[in-house]
């Protein structure tokens, strides 16, 4: 187990390096010039020339990179072009906020998708099977933006329970914290329900057509041991597998939640530098939300071997 | 569902929000007079004179003085300046500080710190860089005075140390003004009425600014960036939000008290809401415009450009602004700010024709041959991309071949700086806006400059334009200013410098609780007061 945590993570550092130079190299050959941008509309053509030498744009390409991985090798993100602040300053100032939002993303679609997909298998072809499903094809359908006004509009402006825009830090209170996340981790939950109730309701049909399934019910187990300890856990890995891989679905989707409902996060830290062109900005932003998507998958590689005995590495 | 209807919608949100009294934990009022104010854009850079954005003006107008400023009728007024002195012979320009001024980190401004940020700002400034082709020395005197002389008059001193324009000649610690003008500063250090709290600074979400209680405002009363700059509270809280419907109901629940630049498809809700305020915000407002690409065909042939102009309706792309609200937008038959002391309309006929069979016409004696329009359209800006498609539909319907781009602003920024030819990475047509209050003459007027190589984006070279705006410089009086902007108006419609496409404002939105908002090129802070 040890030797496999240890090859996986040094497996990482290769996959980080082609991330690094796929982004940096996507950005280089992008249109687009931040030094157009901070010069303004009065500057002459001169000015932003000058600009972009002191930004160091005008250099080439391999230089560029080799002082850039350089710099990252040494955990030096480099300095935002517009706010000249550190890039590691400007995601720590940004991290609460997202972290916040995904982890209550992951638990509440966790708890409502898992059971949904259950029971849409137990009772397939039933109402509640359609239901379920229906919600799920919602779910996928209807875009972010608009589940999050729509959520806004009823429990903001027709039940009057939660607030509609910004972000307490935890520090301020658990509850406080609370309040100002469940509107966007409700919508930002609902495509990933859709996705786990799915792939939950397949794999546990498919599970529940098995022999010792049949036996467990023949001798008596109680419904729900039959489908929560007997079935649920032979279907765990798929389930685990896309838990994982929709953590993309949800670093995607805070970037417009968190527009929605004005929250200060990586998403909209990673737009605003996007639209500016702020390079440092989205190349370490870029480099670690593909981190944490590579630590993501190993941890998922990790929980095979708790869900499923025969997994070992 | 519409982006209009839909916005609208969304904005119910804000409803619930007011009627709900949605208390923010985080926002709670305290003790202390918190005025939270929401931004045109995001605080992204703090260097105003590195960064030309308004954003960055308005926020450098709290944290630095000017030595003049230019109050509601465009007149530059003392500010920091107690007196000055020009030689008879108009070449040697002597001023004096007033005394007791202190920078926010509790040093008293000098001579030498003028002199600093002078030479800083005049190495970016378009009028300043005018004065420096003309300078013979700008030096210290003593604590107080410094002098600045020069080979050749230059009448509007005044007003370029007093203008709103960006870059204003802010006035910094010497030490941070040394900073190359290529570089950003990295001290927030000024002398205005408001400390940057830059420890609570997160750029693209919260920046704050809290009374500077050394501050010695001016006794006369406070008009726009001239007269005493008295703050009426004690901390001012910018908070960015992207999402227009989002800013519409934080308003409504009283979770922000001010909005700078409402959508107009939201206004109406506001407008109906008992504790909020709507008036129009920059009375100086824009003037949208699309340029054209001299260099290259077409529109390197003045027919064509006149073609376009002629077919041109500015009210197809006024509607596509700001919709059905008459209050938000006149047509404008020239390139100036409408209601200001210099605005002419002479010679601008042919802007008012409207004529697709007269433009048509005119293209066919252009000779045009079918060339492709290159016309880069940003997406990501409303203005620019509404002016896009009301543009690709009027050269069709005079028989015009569009290649239509859509792109953003970012790059629209950076191709139109291309000179090749628009097939080869270069264009023909972007679209626009320029604030009006850039607009009032040629002082800071980049777009009407037509000096070729030099001139802004699409390089007209049109001498008689160059020649009106070195007359208004040189201008004596407000009779040869008027003459001057006349003829200049009259020869720069004549070749089509550029095309505006109307002059239109927007509102500003307050809660009611919030007293002395007044309308002004930039948001006042200065006497404003929250029960």
């Amino acid at each position: 187990m040890l030797a496999f945590v240890v090859r996986r993570i040094v497996t990482t550092i290769p996959v980080m390096a082609f991330v690094a130079l796929f982004v940096f190299s996507l950005l280089y050959i992008a249109p687009g010039d931040p030094a157009a941008i901070i010069a303004g509309d009065q500057a002459s053509p001169a000015d932003v020339e000058r600009i972009r030498a002191s930004l160091g744009l005008d250099r080439p390409y391999l230089i560029r990179f080799g002082e850039w991985s350089w710099r990252v090798l040494q955990g030096d993100l480099g300095t935002s072009i517009f706010t000249s602040l550190p890039v590691t300053q400007l995601i720590a100032q940004r991290i609460e906020p997202t972290v916040s939002l995904m982890v209550l993303t992951l638990i509440f679609a966790v708890v409502v998708a898992v059971p949904m997909g259950v029971i849409a298998a137990w009772k397939a072809g039933s109402w509640i099977d359609k239901g379920a499903m229906a919600f799920a094809v919602l779910g996928f359908s209807v875009p972010v933006f608009v589940v999050g006004y729509l959520l806004a509009w009823i429990f903001a402006l027709k039940l009057e329970w939660l607030p509609v825009q910004g972000y307490t830090p935890i520090s301020e209170g658990l509850w406080p914290w609370l309040r100002n996340l469940i509107l966007p981790a409700v919508t930002l939950g609902l495509v990933y329900i859709a996705l786990i109730a799915r792939i939950t309701r397949a794999t546990m049909l498919e599970v529940l057509q098995q022999d010792y399934v049949r036996t467990a019910q023949a001798k008596g187990v109680a419904q729900k041991d039959v489908l929560f300890l007997h079935s649920l856990k032979n279907a765990a890995v798929p389930i685990v597998t896309i838990i994982g891989i929709g953590i993309a679905l949800l670093i995607g989707g805070a970037v417009v939640t968190e527009s929605v409902f004005a929250i200060p996060g990586l998403g909209r830290l990673t737009v605003d530098a996007i639209l500016r062109r702020d390079y440092p900005v989205i190349q370490g932003v870029v480099l670690m939300f593909s981190l944490v998507y590579v630590l993501v998958n190993l941890l998922i590689d990790l929980t095979y071997t708790l869900v499923d005995p025969r997994i070992r590495y | 569902m519409d982006r209009r209807s839909f916005l609208k919608s969304a904005t119910g949100v804000g409803v619930a929000a007011a009627t709900g009294g949605l208390a923010m934990p985080a926002l709670a009022q305290g003790a202390t007079k918190t005025l939270r104010f929401v931004p045109q854009a995001n605080l992204a850079n703090f260097d105003p004179i590195w960064g030309t954005q308004y954003v960055v003006r308005n926020a450098a107008l709290l944290v630095w003085d000017t030595l003049y400023g230019v109050n509601s009728k465009f007149e530059p007024k003392r500010q920091m300046v107690e007196a000055e002195e020009v030689s008879a012979d108009g070449l040697t320009w002597t001023f004096k500080l007033r005394s007791g001024l202190k920078f926010h980190d509790g040093s008293p401004v000098t001579a030498k710190d003028v002199v600093a940020s002078l030479v800083r700002w005049s190495a970016r400034d378009p009028m300043g860089l005018m004065i420096r082709a003309i300078q013979v020395e700008l030096t210290p005197v003593d604590e107080l005075t410094w002098k600045w002389v020069l080979k050749q008059p230059f009448p509007k001193m005044l007003f370029a140390l007093a203008k709103n324009n960006a870059p204003c000649s802010f006035i910094m610690p010497e030490r941070i003004a040394k900073t190359d003008p290529f570089q950003q500063i990295t001290e927030y250090i000024g002398s205005g009425p408001f400390k940057f709290a830059r420890s609570e600074w997160v750029p693209g979400a919260k920046a704050v600014f809290e009374k500077f209680a050394d501050y010695k405002p001016r006794e006369e009363p406070a008009d726009w960036m001239a007269g005493g700059k008295k703050v009426l509270i004690d901390r001012l809280e910018w908070v960015i939000m992207p999402d227009p419907a989002t800013a519409a109901a934080a308003l409504q629940s009283g979770e922000v008290d001010w909005w700078e630049t409402p959508l107009a498809d939201l206004v109406p809700v506001l407008k109906g809401h008992k504790d909020i305020s709507v008036d129009i915000g920059d009375p100086l407002g824009n003037i949208g415009a699309f340029r054209m690409n001299h260099l290259f065909p077409p529109f390197n042939n003045l027919k064509v450009r006149q073609a376009v102009a002629t077919a041109l309706n500015q009210e197809d792309y006024m509607r596509a602004i700001v919709g059905e609200d008459d209050k938000l937008w006149k047509p404008l038959p020239g390139f100036f700010t409408p209601g200001t002391p210099l605005y002419t309309e002479e010679g601008g006929e042919m802007f008012k024709k409207k004529s697709v069979a007269e433009a048509k016409k005119l293209l066919a004696e252009s000779g045009y041959k079918g060339e492709p329009v290159t016309c880069i359209v940003a997406q990501d800006m409303a203005a620019t991309k509404s002016m896009g498609d009301v543009t690709a539909e009027l050269l069709k319907s005079i028989g015009m071949n569009v290649d239509f781009v859509a792109t953003d602003w970012g790059t629209v920024g950076s191709r139109r700086a291309q000179k090749t030819p628009p097939g080869q990475g270069g264009w023909s047509m972007f679209h626009t806006w320029h604030a009006g209050a850039d607009c009032v003459n040629p002082a800071s007027y980049t777009a009407i400059r037509a000096n070729g190589e030099k001139a802004w984006f699409g390089w007209p070279d049109v001498p008689p334009v160059e020649e009106h705006i070195t007359s208004w410089f040189n201008a004596k009086d407000i009779a040869a200013e008027k003459e001057a902007m006349g003829k200049l108006n009259k020869a720069a419609v004549e070749n089509v410098v550029y095309v505006p496409t109307g002059f239109y404002l927007g509102y500003q939105a307050w809660r009611k609780n919030v007293a002395g908002v007044t309308s002004g090129p930039f948001p006042v802070f200065w006497g404003v007061a929250k029960g």
